[in-house]
């Protein structure tokens, strides 16, 4: 695992941003070969998505043959519900880049056959080829997309009932109307996600630090699913200052002494190399 | 993936780089259009896996929908209270240069006329879409002859009437026919006028008041009946007066049914209403405000002597007067100089200043689920503004019909 601390949030969106470009880049994707890009919602990737429009605007980047997996989606509001998260990736990312709809995979929270909606996820991305780098977020109890605590490590695609603080938390998107908060959702398991060739899971804020601490300095914990990610091969942690506030300084100091070295994994467009 | 694809192969026009005017304000937003309509761009997405087949690069323009005129008596020489060999084309003529006003629907108004005349324009103008041609109509305006005669303004005398035969009679005999009718301005202190304002009401035709002495509680009671607009706030009415407001008052009345409201028209010439004025209204009630040009024949004509009605009008500068006196006779600016013109006065907002032009005369006419809006199934009636609010470009149904 490497953890990469920068500085504020601006700083993460940014940093993560270019990490994805670099990535798309550098494995020249065309018609035959498409990159298969893993994808969170919620406030944390909302700058990373800035930047990568910033990105394409500027001429830097193409999503032509790029194909997205989204982690999660409530089950039972309207597609076009301005809190589904469809309307999240159309209003922040899709509507502003060169994506094909037909290359966008998000679960539909109103298919007529839950399990099979689920099954057939799984499906796709298999048929893709598998996620070349999945992006993910982490939450206040440490779940990566809807695996609340206790979820299993092994878990796949599948229905998920949401954990009263989440609904709770929810609730400010719908009026504060705890009836009209969806009560389940569809979620990738911690195993599809671990089954990504490549991990990046972005942290900010002081509200995320607890959950960060346990997530990679104590052990592997089904109460805290993004622990998983200790046994991942490829994963990059990537936080702001504050997201640190609960590691150990020597934690702090280990990963900030070996900046210099992550900072040539951002492969440059120019080199070509990855370390 | 979800079901319900669309049927449509129809060609996909997207207006890129552009602040459109949405949920009451501008946002940066692209602008899809399909078969004349405005498309939304993430059901299609998602639904259609579609994308634009054209996108028209506005250079940072704002897009505003197509402005709607509800008091235009003419312009170009062309006067629509003039019983013509060829109705259809002075209406048709008027309807292509407005277009380069930003105004892409409007309604012919008739002044009081003799039977005759009503006879014969109310059968040759009907409702019909705009585009290429010109801008649509909606309907016809007619302003009188159930008026009042101390407020006559610039009406002939001679063909002022009443309800003597009980209301709707009089309206049949007077114009021959309600088809094709959008809108009749009268005066509710006329006895039997609220049997014609329920029955004209019940028609789907808006009733203004207007040209009238009437007083508040007159006025009030005529909106109870369904009048919902007042004919060029200020002027042809009593003035405002604290113990009684008369027509003016209904801005602020508290007698005004829950579920409705009532608009009122204001010509912002900059001559026909003092800038004060206009202020006192807007503020009172600034979401009843519909703009209107009352534009007369010689809007678009240089000074000089020009027909209105039955009557001889004539230009000085910006002003139009009715010949020999100082009465002003109608208006010859354009319906753009007026939200230019409201939006320097009232200090308002630019969305406030479009709006008036479109939403309010949309809202008025109950058609604003379809005009004078940006929402996505509306027609796609639109102008192009500068921030200045020139107008560089029209479009009706998607299609360009007038480019600066």
């Amino acid at each position: 695992m490497k953890l990469i601390i920068l500085n504020d949030y601006g700083q993460v969106g940014e940093w993560a941003a270019k990490y994805i470009r670099n990535k798309i880049l550098n494995f020249n994707p065309g018609p035959d070969r498409f990159f298969n890009l893993g994808l969170p919602t919620g406030g944390t990737p909302l700058g990373c998505y800035k930047k990568l429009i910033e990105f394409y605007k500027k001429g830097e980047i193409s999503f032509k043959y790029v194909k997205t997996f989204n982690m999660d989606e409530y089950v039972g509001i309207p597609r076009n519900h301005p809190e589904s998260y469809h309307s999240f990736m159309w209003n922040n990312l899709f509507k502003h880049i060169d994506i094909k709809s037909e290359n966008t995979h998000i679960l539909d929270g109103n298919a007529a056959n839950l399990v099979e909606e689920c099954d057939s996820f799984e499906e796709k991305i298999k048929a893709a080829g598998g996620i070349d780098l999945f992006v993910g977020g982490i939450g206040p109890d440490g779940h990566i997309a809807f695996n609340e605590p206790g979820s299993s490590l092994l878990s796949r695609t599948r229905v998920k009932t949401l954990a009263q603080d989440t609904i709770l938390a929810n609730a400010r998107f719908f009026d504060g109307d705890l009836s009209k908060v969806p009560t389940m959702a569809l979620t990738v398991g911690v195993a599809t996600v671990m089954d990504a060739r490549e991990v990046m899971i972005l942290i900010t804020g002081v509200h995320k630090a607890f959950a960060l601490y346990k997530a990679i300095e104590e052990g592997v914990n089904h109460m805290w699913t993004v622990s998983a990610f200790q046994q991942h091969p490829q994963t990059v942690f990537v936080c702001d200052e504050d997201a640190t506030l609960e590691l150990r300084v020597k934690t702090v100091k280990y990963f900030r002494g070996m900046m210099h070295v992550h900072n040539k994994l951002r492969v440059t467009k120019t080199s070509g190399n990855l370390q | 993936m979800p079901s319900n694809k669309s049927v449509s192969n129809a060609p996909i026009t997207q207006f890129v780089n552009c602040r459109i005017l949405r949920d009451h304000k501008l946002q940066r937003e692209d602008l899809w259009v399909r078969e004349g309509r405005i498309l939304d761009p993430e059901k299609l997405f998602f639904d259609e896996e579609g994308y634009a087949d054209q996108r028209v690069d506005c250079e940072g323009l704002i897009i505003a929908p197509g402005f709607i005129d509800v008091q235009i008596n003419g312009g170009y020489g062309i006067d629509f209270s003039q019983a013509t060999s060829n109705v259809r084309g002075g209406v048709a003529l008027v309807a292509k240069k407005i277009l380069e006003h930003g105004v892409t629907s409007f309604l012919p108004t008739l002044v009081t006329s003799p039977p005759n005349i009503y006879h014969k324009v109310l059968t040759e103008v009907k409702v019909h879409s705009g585009g290429v041609e010109g801008a649509g109509v909606l309907g016809c305006h007619l302003e009188g002859p159930f008026i009042s005669l101390e407020k006559k303004g610039a009406h002939p005398e001679q063909y002022l009437r009443s309800f003597q035969l009980g209301g709707m009679l009089d309206l049949i005999e007077t114009y021959g026919t309600l088809d094709n009718v959008a809108m009749v301005t009268l005066a509710p202190e006329l006895p039997n006028s609220e049997k014609v304002v329920r029955e004209l009401t019940q028609r789907g035709i808006t009733v203004s008041l207007g040209h009238s002495v009437a007083n508040l509680s007159q006025a009030e009671e005529a909106v109870q009946h369904g009048a919902s607009f007042i004919t060029h706030l200020f002027n042809a009415m009593l003035p405002f007066h604290h113990r009684d407001p008369g027509i003016v008052g209904l801005l602020t009345s508290d007698q005004v049914p829950q579920d409705r409201m009532v608009f009122y028209g204001m010509i912002a010439d900059g001559i026909h209403t003092n800038s004060a004025a206009l202020r006192i209204a807007h503020r009172a009630h600034p979401t009843g405000l519909v703009l209107v040009t009352d534009a007369i024949t010689a809007m678009g004509l240089p000074p000089g002597r020009h027909t209105l009605g039955q009557q001889v009008i004539e230009i000085q500068g910006l002003h139009a007067y009715v010949a020999g006196t100082k009465t002003l006779s109608g208006s010859i600016a354009t319906m753009d100089m007026c939200v230019r013109h409201f939006k320097q006065a009232s200090g308002c907002s630019v969305e406030e200043a479009l709006e008036a032009a479109s939403l309010h005369p949309a809202q008025l006419l109950g058609i604003s689920h379809y005009k004078g809006t940006l929402d996505y199934g509306a027609d796609a009636d639109l102008v192009l503004l500068d921030d200045a609010l020139n107008v560089r470009a029209t479009y009706i149904a998607g299609q360009e019909v007038w480019r600066k």
